[in-house]
């Protein structure tokens, strides 16, 4: 069943496409030495370069086009070996040479694809239409006095990405996925830190609607949202909005428009009449940006395993999709994991990495990576289950205290004397006593009130503190009671 | 004889000889300044005392044994290249107090061989102009004037005006210039000297306030086509800083200049046979090809079919390069800023350009959006480009039958103060025999050759290969022993 909002002529269909911006992970900016770092003093990482002095000249970091051509790779799409930086003009206060520069004409990546996974387990391949490379602006600060804004430009000059979707999302499910896999490649990839609420990874989303059957109708594009959720409510709210003006009558006009999260409504920033004429020319102060094959391939062979092909091995493995699914969402879990499960039971490993391990992650308000346990230490914890010193149940008393002590499991059932009683000799006397006390139920047992054997494990359970082994238990009271 | 009257070679070999130490050759050339400049106009800005002090170091060093190969040269700096700590107004208003903390890398190469800084040259607002009228700085006035009627004041050419009247005056040995479409090689010929607009990429355009980036190429202006080649050595060089540097090696350029002409083939392309044309500069043309047969050149017609489109294809690209270039002088970050309380950015933006430019920098501006504009851009700046790559294959193909191309380097001689300033179309005109060289990268110098009935300098053209500045030397030099001339200009130092 495809996704549909209800008006009153019927339903409608969404069609979605996503421009993400997102930050490149270098040292320096894309065409001047100028440090990326987030965070730092206004105007503290600013060349002259940057701040559009005159006789500056943009000088291309070969780290940049390298981290887009990973991105390229890494989102299946075709490497572009000859590429153009184009100017893109407009005033602004803190665009300070007046013009971005950008890849309008010639991008440096064309088209590829993406797999989305949706909460049905359903999956759906997303069209990339194109990535290229460009320069961001300044920042604009309105509301650190009354009459002035203030100009930060160390933001100016850092390398972007802008990756374009095809209009192949039909729901804020879709939109919301796509997001989320582009985050997650990009990631992989080390090449942006998708962090958005830094502001390192931004979306343009365009929304239109239309009935079933239909070909496209106008769209609108919703400018910078900055979280995924956002993104799906912002999918959400455009497309009632422009049903509202279809339906009644009205037409919907192609515009920029802002969502505002705090009413969940978007808003409109300007109109197609409005809008900028970027006088696009190709860039004079750069030569084309031709790429060495041999160069593309090198970086194509390093490349890290991405979260598809994971994800595939997990499954191999033997982890149940849904195990495989979450534990390569973040690059940092699968590692801890992989850590975990080396030359142990995969599944057995998934099991305390998604369970016990994740929960103690939300109580703790603690993140994978600074995690409470080391992956070593969990390892230990499943060594010391696989032999049988420890059982399920003790394991976890252990794991608490690990938790608490960050002490290493062989240390914490060394001091707590917590290892399981394997000696059937030892079991078989303690089962004796159980069963001395409580001479009436095993009357009642044997004359038929099989029920009661629980009763009688439990027992034996508790006068050995948890500590026997409860295959073992199981058998020597059923033997005793049978007397 | 006066030490204004040396050549730049003629300084060096002095210099090295201990017959005149830097300061004495600055001294002098700051006397003459400060007896000139205030008629002239060539320099907006003169750094006596940081000249004097770098003529002391320059004396000092050589007494230490370090002499570069400009060691205590007195030069003027023309007022687009960034100097640090010193004022660089680009001509403008709007840069009238900027001063930059760091140097261009062409003239810090300078400084790398020794050079001494005797001020920022005037120049055409921008470097946008024919005439040196345009600078917010006012005007600059060409030493030289007519025969029959010396009161009227002539333009030097421009947009390097001032470099160009400060080294004919004998205000400097020799100046750093750029050319966009003529903006050495017409001043130069205007003023009766020498002056390369090498390849595009020979010089780093780093710290040089850009007007259009893929026309602007530095050069120098000298009284001799080898003090060129000595200036244009230190001048030129790999730039990492300037990603369309070419990274090649730079040749002894002095030393080309005394190959000769044996056996080169030299192009007469036969559209520059204008209609109109001054006979002077016809026969000085034929005078020219004739001097570089009597040296063993052969010379041979060749087709530049698309030349004819050069003018109009360089009075778009060239302002819309500049419309997008010149976007940063709004007010924000340095330079001239004109506000009122209260109001929004736009405001700031629109106050401040208007004030801070002027009307032809203005006219440019409005030309170059216009054209990059939509539903304009095909029809203009796309065409544009089209014509370019063509003019380019031109070239290539003349290339192919001969070494070099001899050219008038102007239509006319040097016009007055007053003329032609109310026709823009009129004043693009001058740039119709250089703009082609420019469009198509390649090395251009003007020679001084002779002169016209009223008794002002006449220059030649010669146009190279790509990267192929040795042969242009050499056929300038070839030129310059023919020409032999000795003519001198009335206003100038030690006079």
């Amino acid at each position: 069943m495809s996704y549909t909002i209800e008006g009153r002529t019927g339903p409608w269909e969404l069609v979605i496409g996503l421009e993400i911006h997102a930050q490149v992970i270098s040292q320096a900016k894309l065409f001047s030495g100028a440090a990326t770092a987030f965070g730092a003093e206004p105007n503290s990482q600013v060349s002259f370069i940057d701040a559009g002095f005159p006789g500056m000249l943009p000088v291309i970091n070969q780290e940049c086009v390298a981290q887009a051509v990973r991105t390229g790779l890494g989102l299946n799409a075709q490497v572009n070996l000859w590429s153009r930086f184009d100017r893109k003009n407009y005033f602004y206060a803190d665009l300070p040479q007046g013009y971005q520069i950008s890849q309008f004409a010639h991008p440096i990546i064309g088209e590829g694809a993406v797999e989305i996974t949706l909460g049905d387990g359903t999956t759906k391949t997303i069209g990339i239409t194109r990535l290229h490379l460009e320069q961001d602006a300044g920042k604009s600060l309105h509301d650190q006095h009354a009459t002035k804004s203030f100009i930060d430009l160390n933001r100016s000059g850092v390398a972007l990405m802008e990756i374009v979707s095809e209009p192949d999302m039909r729901s804020p499910e879709e939109a919301g996925a796509y997001l989320t896999k582009i985050r997650q490649i990009l990631r992989y990839l080390g090449t942006c830190d998708g962090n958005m609420d830094e502001g390192s990874m931004r979306a343009d989303v365009n929304v239109s609607v239309r009935k079933a059957g239909e070909g496209f109708r106008t769209r609108c594009e919703v400018k910078n949202v900055n979280s995924i959720r956002f993104v799906m409510q912002a999918v959400e709210a455009e497309a009632r909005r422009q049903i509202e003006v279809w339906e009644s009558g009205e037409e919907v006009f192609q515009e920029t428009r802002l969502f505002d999260t705090a009413r969940g409504v978007t808003r409109s920033m300007r109109s197609k009449e409005d809008a900028h004429d970027y006088r696009y020319f190709p860039e004079p102060d750069l030569p084309p940006l031709v790429l060495d094959s041999d160069w593309v391939a090198a970086l194509k062979a390093a490349l890290p395993e991405l979260p598809d092909a994971r994800r595939a091995r997990y499954t191999a493995m033997g982890l149940t999709a849904y195990d495989a699914h979450v534990l390569t969402l973040e690059k940092e879990t699968a590692v801890f994991f992989e850590t975990v499960a080396k030359g142990r039971d995969a599944k057995l490993a998934a099991n305390w990495v998604t369970g016990d391990f994740f929960a103690a992650l939300n109580r703790l308000k603690r993140d994978v990576s600074d995690p409470p346990v080391t992956a070593e230490n969990l390892g230990a914890l499943l060594d010391l289950i696989s032999d049988k010193t420890l059982s399920g149940s003790l394991a976890k008393q252990v794991f608490e205290a690990m938790l608490e002590t960050g002490k290493a499991p062989g240390e914490i059932v060394e001091e707590r004397g917590l290892k399981q009683v394997t000696d059937t000799g030892a079991i078989e006397a303690v089962v004796a006593q159980v069963m001395a006390a409580n001479a009436d139920k095993v009357a009642e047992y044997r004359s038929g009130k099989e029920k009661l054997f629980g009763f009688f494990v439990g027992q034996t359970m508790k006068a050995m503190q948890g500590k026997g082994n409860p295959a073992l238990v199981n058998e020597v009271v059923k033997t005793a009671l049978a007397g | 004889m006066h030490p204004t009257d040396f050549t730049l070679r003629g300084a060096i070999d002095a210099l090295n000889e201990g017959t005149i130490s830097s300061v004495e050759l600055t001294n002098a050339h700051l006397d003459g300044i400060a007896k000139l400049n205030p008629r002239l106009n060539a320099y907006i800005t003169v750094t006596a005392e940081k000249a004097l002090a770098a003529a002391k170091a320059s004396d000092e060093r050589r007494r230490q044994g370090t002499v570069g190969a400009l060691e205590g040269i007195p030069l003027a700096i023309k007022d687009l290249f960034c100097t640090a700590g010193t004022r660089t107004t680009a001509g403008s208003r709007i840069l009238d107090s900027f001063v930059p903390p760091y140097e261009s890398t062409v003239s810090q190469n300078l400084l790398d061989d020794g050079a001494v800084f005797l001020g920022k040259a005037n120049l055409d607002e921008f470097a946008m102009g024919s005439s040196n009228t345009t600078s917010a700085s006012g005007p600059v006035e060409n030493p030289w004037s007519r025969a029959n009627d010396p009161d009227t004041r002539l333009v030097p050419g421009g947009s390097s005006g001032g470099s160009a009247a400060a080294v004919a005056a004998r205000l400097a040995l020799g100046a750093t210039a750029t050319d966009t479409g003529g903006s050495i090689r017409q001043p130069a010929a205007f003023c009766g000297i020498a002056g390369i607009k090498p390849t595009y990429g020979r010089c780093s355009r780093f710290g040089i306030v850009a007007f259009a980036s893929s026309l602007d190429q530095a050069g120098p202006v000298a009284r001799t086509v080898e003090d060129c080649a000595i200036l244009l050595k230190s001048m030129a060089g790999f730039d990492p800083r300037d990603s369309t540097s070419a990274d090649m090696p730079v040749p002894d350029f002095a030393k080309a200049c005394e190959r000769g002409v044996k056996g080169l083939r030299i192009g007469v392309p036969k559209e520059y046979r204008l209609d109109g044309m001054a006979p002077e500069i016809v026969a000085l043309w034929e005078q020219g090809l004739a001097w570089l047969r009597d040296a063993g050149a052969e010379t041979v017609e060749v087709s530049l079919p698309h030349a004819k489109y050069a003018l109009p294809t360089y009075y778009i690209v060239a302002p819309a390069e500049a419309s997008s270039n010149l976007a940063r002088y709004d007010g924000v970050r340095f330079g001239m800023r004109v506000t009122e309380p209260g109001s929004d950015l736009r405001d700031l933006y629109e106050r401040t350009r208007a004030a801070g430019f002027g009307a032809e920098v203005r006219r440019r501006i409005m030309i170059g959006t216009y054209v990059l504009s939509a539903g304009y851009y095909d029809a203009y700046y796309l065409k544009a480009q089209k014509v370019r790559a063509l003019i380019r294959r031109d070239f290539e193909q003349a290339y192919e039958k001969v070494d070099a191309i001899l050219t008038p380097a102007t239509p006319s001689a040097a016009f007055g103060m007053d003329e032609k300033q109310d026709d823009p179309v009129a004043m693009y005109l001058n740039d119709i025999f250089t703009v082609t060289a420019n469009l198509a990268g390649l090395p251009g110098l003007a020679v001084p050759a002779g002169l016209d009935g009223q008794g002002l300098p006449l220059g030649l053209q010669v146009i190279g290969r790509a990267f192929d500045e040795e042969t242009v030397f050499a056929v300038g030099r070839t030129l310059e022993r023919a020409a032999n001339f000795t003519a001198l200009p009335g206003l100038r130092a030690g006079a």
